[in-house]
């Protein structure tokens, strides 16, 4: 009888536990943890004198209903699937909503397409002379849709919609107003920094509003990484079936390339914005998160390469060659080592101890901080002797911006790898940084004309 | 007595960093102390002790190893860090405060009767 009861109970858990695992919330760690839970509980209830059958059903009544319990662990552990943003036992009617999700994505693509055409009903034409109008506003034709539709299906609050809008029109104001001429710098800066400034609005509609919250600021990040590598693919597709187009086209004796140029091109880039954001939110289970993995590969490549860079300088007893490219150049090194280590911090297990991949990256950033430091000295010489414009500015600001961000990142890095604090500091402190980069890009927009009088 | 969502929610971290402090332990024997220190009244939803647990280990609070007694089962046992000791105390001079001032309160109600302290003192 005992023996009947003892398999009976085996195979009730085994049934527990093979329900667990279809939870894609639950860690295989997880399960087993909350395993041995109930056995425990199990075993006290029947030393209390119930039997195994009971004591089984109270134990899994006590543990709580498990779309609460995964919704809990989906809340702690986000990096896990940060993707599915309905946390499973939500407000239902999603079944709904995700058949709808396909139109709505076109519906946003199809109307980020035409928007860019909407300048040329007015006699703006994009290859000729009015091209600096579309390098202003370039990012007002398609951001704005994917706001949009991520405000659609996040169903943001009217507040949320109206402080999106209202940012969207300054954006407007701001690229249009100002009357910068065609070779201005600050033109350039403006076709720079505006997509950058909306890019981090998108991000509020991407978290539904709840742009306050860490975590959904580090979801913001791993969506901006995942994107871009589905973009950059859209891209290389489109070029390809552009190449054919015109080849083809071609072999008829007919000229696709200005269908090319005025239709194919700009429309295609628009809707790919909206498709790459679609595919992110969509494929995300099927393919892995492409970011870290590349990551992974790409640290200790540039690790080495920067460290190389280094002992020739120290070699050699060059100094760096000051030319007008170069904090440019710098500028955008720095973007490329605080892109590792984001994405590296993005998929990483907060609570893994530190390891050797760790401290390559912080080999990787130090030396970066080493060289940009070396550069930062001998500029500060130019300006003072050329005085400011625009472009230096800009770049100088940035530079600032980045290697505030990168030291303080290498500090609390140290404090990790000797055991002092926890890594969730420095994941803190990236998704806290966010901040500055918008103010930073706002600022490049909207102040930057005014203060250098547009030039 | 049923205690209402909030107040269960608002006592979990410092309950269960006051019970690491006594020693390192696992999850399903913190909350039979929990149970005992509270009588019975606190009464959790047993599986949500975890995703708490590994909170208070992504904020650096608490530490896990999986470790297997000798003829039993494998089994996860957290120990406190010095920074979860911090926050511990951090959490008990905020609860002083709440008690002691609640219990300002109860003292110049003249219809409630005064009752003796919370048992939350008992934990520590």
């Amino acid at each position: 009888m005992i023996v009947d009861s003892d398999n009976d109970l085996e195979r009730q858990i085994a049934e527990w536990r093979a329900y667990m695992h279809r939870r894609r919330e639950l860690l295989h760690t997880d399960a087993e943890e909350l395993e041995d839970h109930l056995r425990s509980q199990i075993t006290d209830l029947t030393a209390g004198g119930l039997r195994a059958d009971e004591a089984f059903l109270i134990a899994v009544k006590r543990m709580g209903s498990l779309d609460e319990l995964s919704r809990e662990f989906a809340r702690e552990h986000s990096e896990r699937l940060w993707k599915q943003l309905v946390l499973p036992g939500e407000p239902d009617a999603h079944a709904g909503r995700s058949r709808r999700e396909l139109p709505v994505m076109i519906f946003c693509a199809a109307a980020a397409a035409l928007a860019i055409k909407v300048p040329a009903l007015f006699g703006l034409d994009i290859s000729g002379d009015d091209a600096s109008f579309y390098v202003r506003n370039l990012s007002l034709f398609a951001l704005p849709a994917l706001a949009a539709y991520f405000a659609w299906q996040r169903r943001v609050g009217v507040r949320v919609i109206g402080v999106l809008a209202l940012l969207f029109i300054l954006a407007a104001v701001a690229a249009n107003a100002y009357p910068l001429a065609a070779d201005s710098q600050s033109l350039v800066l403006t076709a720079i920094h505006l997509p950058l400034a909306l890019w981090l609005v998108v991000g509020v509609a991407y978290v539904g509003g709840d742009w306050r919250s860490d975590r959904r600021r580090m979801d913001f990040i791993r969506f901006t990484g995942e994107w871009l590598i589905y973009f950059v693919l859209i891209g290389l597709g489109g070029g390809v079936l552009i190449g054919f187009t015109i080849g083809t086209f071609d072999a008829i004796g007919l000229d696709a390339e200005e269908f090319i140029n005025s239709w194919l091109l700009p429309c295609g880039a628009m809707a790919a914005i909206i498709v790459a954001a679609w595919l992110v939110e969509a494929k995300q289970s099927v393919i892995e998160n492409m970011a870290p993995v590349l990551t992974r590969v790409f640290t200790p490549l540039f690790a080495v390469a920067l460290l190389a860079f280094l002992v020739a300088v120290a070699w050699t007893n060059n100094g760096i060659d000051v030319q007008r490219d170069v904090l440019i150049l710098f500028d955008l090194l720095l973007v490329v080592v605080l892109g590792l280590l984001l994405y590296a911090i993005s998929a990483r297990d907060l609570a893994a101890r530190p390891g050797l991949f760790d401290s390559l990256q912080l080999g990787l950033v130090v030396s970066a901080l080493i060289i940009d430091i070396m550069v930062l000295l001998a500029i500060t010489g130019r300006i003072t002797e050329w005085g400011f414009s625009p472009n230096k500015t800009a770049a100088l600001g940035e530079n600032v911006i980045l290697l505030t961000n990168l030291a303080w990142s290498a500090w609390l890095f140290l404090g990790f790898l000797r055991g002092r604090m926890p890594f969730a500091r420095l994941e803190h402190w990236q998704t806290r940084y966010m901040i500055v980069y918008a103010l930073w890009a706002w600022t490049v927009v909207l102040a930057f004309p005014v203060v250098f009088g547009f030039a | 007595m049923h205690i209402t969502k909030d107040l269960v929610a608002a006592s979990a971290t410092p309950l269960v960093l006051g019970i690491l402090a006594e020693g390192e332990s696992y999850g399903y024997a913190i909350l039979k102390q929990v149970n005992e220190l509270s009588g019975g009244q606190l009464e959790w939803t047993d599986g949500l002790l975890y995703p708490l647990l590994h909170r208070l280990e992504r904020l650096g609070h608490v530490e896990s190893a999986w470790k297997t007694p000798t003829g039993g089962r494998r089994r996860k046992y957290y120990r406190i860090t010095d920074q979860g000791w911090a926050e511990l105390v951090e959490q008990r001079r905020q609860w002083v405060t709440v008690v002691d001032a609640l219990r300002g309160v109860w003292n110049g109600t003249q219809s409630i009767k005064p009752i003796p302290a919370p048992a939350l003192e008992a934990g520590r």
